[in-house]
């Protein structure tokens, strides 16, 4: 606590209110400048919404019907504004049932904080009621945790959670806090917290990195970028685009990259990846400099790593330094906010074209387009594709919309078509591929970016996985547009047990109910399409409306995704068919 | 790449569950902790866990990244044996008849230069300090008379090269 006391030193002294602890959360929260939380109330946390109640005017909370639509929507709302989400729960199941939520969000490094009640400090380590251990439960899914017991703690941890959760690499904060901290007292006095001693949120590049970066850039003859979501956290898409327009480097992104730069610029060559487009993928064995920017090389984005790039020469622009030499051993590392690294190595890189190279991934497109992109967005055949919805979406909403997509078969499928013109559009769980994630991570999209529309993608087994939160939907009136596809299975599992198992479709078919019913049943305005007759239609009426809207479209059962990358090949080996 | 001894120092906030945090980083990967000894550090309010690994070179770097990374931790490094000038110690007990009865004792005591903490009717305590194989040696040596206890603390080091931990606090509170 050294640090805390050295800070309040240099504050200006401010006057301080007796107040709960309760309250003071409140406060901490109000100061924060945090006005919506998602959150499910209990024994434990009973005091704090007490305040919730007293303090409703200022602070909105949703009650979600289940602690994990909390911490999605937390993560929607954080991801589309760049603010932090807030997500509360009581003590024990409360508390656990968070745990998805957060470790997504640390996977996907989204600012999050999570508050959860706790029993009296007097019965910790008793087996109390609804008592469980959420710090040491959470403490490998999160960026830091914390347990009050104490009431005087609350606005120096509250403080260090707000700053801890949105700087450096962005992640998960959880602060449980004992009921006796709750309802005690303390002078509350609130400094914003500015600086932890022993965590430096972002390097500084290290002397030299940036003239060795950009000497291998400038020298290369076929230079490739991959950038990922440290652009968007780094809120570096001007950066990016000037850093791509200035070098005329062939630039493709991973799944948390899309839509930091728009889709149709000319120099955008789609998505790396398991499901990643032909070019990118194949040409990532063929470029002499890559140049990554943001992103982690994940394996669904490497494949194996033995014939990952091996000719080329890699340059990493990175925040965070556990990332560098990770997966992928790399030449010269740029350490550094993106924004800030991007702007410092413009000045550096020449003014260059790279049309023989571009020319390639041009040349890959147009193979993909005539193998299967084409059939998948305009199809012939008799069944609805999964492309062909996204491809009307893109058409409806002019590529202005934010899409929140859940995991598995229509999520690779949107984020391969869908078009973006605008940064933070693009929602979905990546590196967890949490099932459930879309439909409340689109309410709190939704509820951060009202101004805009909302579309959520998800499959019919992700559907319902937390599809009781259509109640808030209901209950708020949260005007999100929810695109079911369903094809009655768990269809990427189904893509794998017919290309890797034989066809053993081992618990993978779906007997689905009557989704235009349930939403009928929360007076959700809903509709089923079967006929691409209808289609166009039906996604037209949807945007269109001022309301919340269901959309349950019947597409092809067995239906593949493709290209794919099978599960450890190399990028190289990606397949068409 | 092939395994070795490494030791990993970390210079960390005194903060309660990070111990918890930073052997999850190892559990997660299925390092195993060959030792692991905190103690307070040559700067005041700082804690120094020292931790032994075998393993290869790669994997410690990657887990002294993954542990830097944490909030409370200020800086970690590794070091291998050569690099370090580390030592372990060691509490026998041991009947006390035995002192009079078998000659020999008096002489392992004198050779592997162990003090005498204590002695009583019933049993006296040794304190041993030295390298893991000097400590493992007096124990073979007094095994065949009877130990009543044995226990071993994790390994202690300190670096041949400077660790700037004072500069880096610095340069943490400028920035």
């Amino acid at each position: 606590m050294e640090t805390l006391k050295a800070q309040k030193k240099d504050s200006k002294s401010q006057k301080a209110i007796r107040i709960t602890g309760a309250e003071a959360i409140i406060h901490c929260l109000l100061a924060e400048g945090v006005d919506l939380i998602y959150g499910y109330p209990g024994g434990a946390i009973m005091p704090v919404y007490d305040e919730l109640y007293k303090f409703q005017d200022k602070l909105t909370h949703i009650l979600t019907r289940h602690e994990q639509g909390a911490t999605h929507a937390a993560q929607g709302y954080a991801r589309v504004t760049g603010r932090v989400g807030v997500a509360m729960a009581t003590s024990g199941p409360g508390a656990t049932n968070l745990v998805t939520g957060i470790a997504d969000a640390q996977i996907d490094s989204t600012p999050m904080v999570c508050i959860t009640g706790q029993v009296t400090r007097s019965l910790l380590g008793s087996d109390a009621f609804q008592e469980t251990d959420i710090v040491g439960i959470s403490t490998p899914v999160t960026k830091w945790n914390y347990q009050i017991t104490k009431v005087e703690e609350i606005p120096e941890i509250m403080a260090k959670a707000f700053y801890i959760a949105r700087s450096g690499r962005p992640g998960p904060v959880l602060v449980d806090i004992t009921k006796n901290a709750q309802f005690d007292e303390l002078d509350f006095v609130y400094e914003k917290c500015t600086k932890v001693r022993s965590y430096k949120p972002a390097p500084k590049p290290e002397t030299g990195s940036l003239e060795k970066a950009a000497e291998l850039i400038n020298s290369a003859k076929k230079p490739f970028i991959v950038f990922g979501q440290g652009v968007i956290l780094g809120e570096a898409e001007a950066e990016l685009k000037a850093f791509v327009e200035k070098t005329g480097i062939p630039a493709a992104w991973t799944i948390l990259g899309l839509s930091a730069m728009d889709t149709d610029h000319p120099l955008n060559v789609g998505m790396v990846g398991m499901h990643g487009n032909y070019g990118p993928n194949m040409l990532t064995n063929e470029c002499d400099v890559l140049i990554a920017i943001g992103m982690r090389f994940d394996d669904r984005v490497t494949g194996d790593l033995n014939t990952y790039a091996k000719q080329a020469k890699i340059v990493h622009f990175e925040i965070d330094p556990a990332e560098v030499n990770k997966n992928v051993k790399v030449d010269v590392a740029v350490l550094g906010n993106s924004k800030e690294t991007l702007s410092e190595i413009l000045p550096l890189v020449h003014e260059n074209e790279h049309k023989d190279w571009k020319a390639e991934f041009d040349k890959m497109y147009q193979i993909e387009y005539d193998t299967l992109i084409n059939k998948d967005i305009h199809p012939t055949k008799e069944g609805l594709t999964m492309g062909e919805v996204i491809e009307q979406i893109n058409m409806a909403s002019g590529h202005k919309a934010v899409m929140v997509s859940d995991v598995g078969q229509h999520q690779m499928i949107a984020c391969r078509y869908a078009k973006f013109k605008q940064s933070k559009s693009n929602i979905t769980s990546g590196g967890l591929g949490t099932m459930g994630f879309g439909l409340p991570a689109a309410i709190g999209a939704k509820m951060g970016a009202m101004d805009r529309e909302v579309v959520a993608i998800i499959g019919d087994g992700g559907y319902q996985m937390t599809i009781q939160e259509l109640g808030v939907i209901f209950q708020h009136n949260v005007p999100v547009k929810i695109v079911v596809l369903n094809n009655d299975h768990l269809g990427m599992v189904r893509q794998w047990q017919e290309l890797f198992f034989d066809r053993r479709y081992a618990s993978t078919v779906m007997t689905n109910p009557d989704f235009v019913k349930i939403a009928e049943g929360y007076h959700i305005k809903s509709r089923r399409v079967s006929e691409r007759a209808d289609l166009q239609e039906a996604v037209q009426e949807m945007m269109a409306s001022k309301d919340p809207y269901f959309l349950e479209v019947k597409v092809e059962k067995e239906d593949n995704v493709f290209p794919m990358i099978p599960s450890g090949a190399s990028v190289s080996d990606i397949r068409l068919k | 790449m092939g395994k070795q001894w490494y030791t990993i120092s970390v210079y960390s906030e005194n903060h309660v569950g990070l111990l918890n945090r930073i052997s999850g980083i190892f559990l997660k990967r299925h390092i195993n902790i060959e030792s692991l000894n905190v103690s307070k550090s040559e700067i005041e309010g700082v804690s120094k866990f020292t931790i032994v690994v075998f393993t290869t070179e790669d994997w410690t770097r990657k887990i002294v990244g993954q542990i830097e990374k944490q909030i409370e931790v200020i800086k970690a490094y590794y070091h291998t044996d050569d690099e370090t000038i580390y030592q372990e110690s060691a509490l026998f007990k041991i009947a006390s008849h035995l002192l009079f009865d078998e000659r020999q004792i008096q002489n392992i005591i004198k050779e592997s230069n162990a003090q005498i903490v204590t002695v009583n009717r019933e049993f006296f305590a040794l304190a041993k300090t030295g390298r893991r194989h000097e400590i493992d040696e007096m124990h073979d040596a007094l095994l065949p008379y009877g130990i009543m206890q044995f226990v071993r603390s994790g390994r202690i080091a300190v670096t041949k090269a400077t660790m700037p931990i004072t500069e880096i606090l610095q340069e943490f509170q400028e920035n």
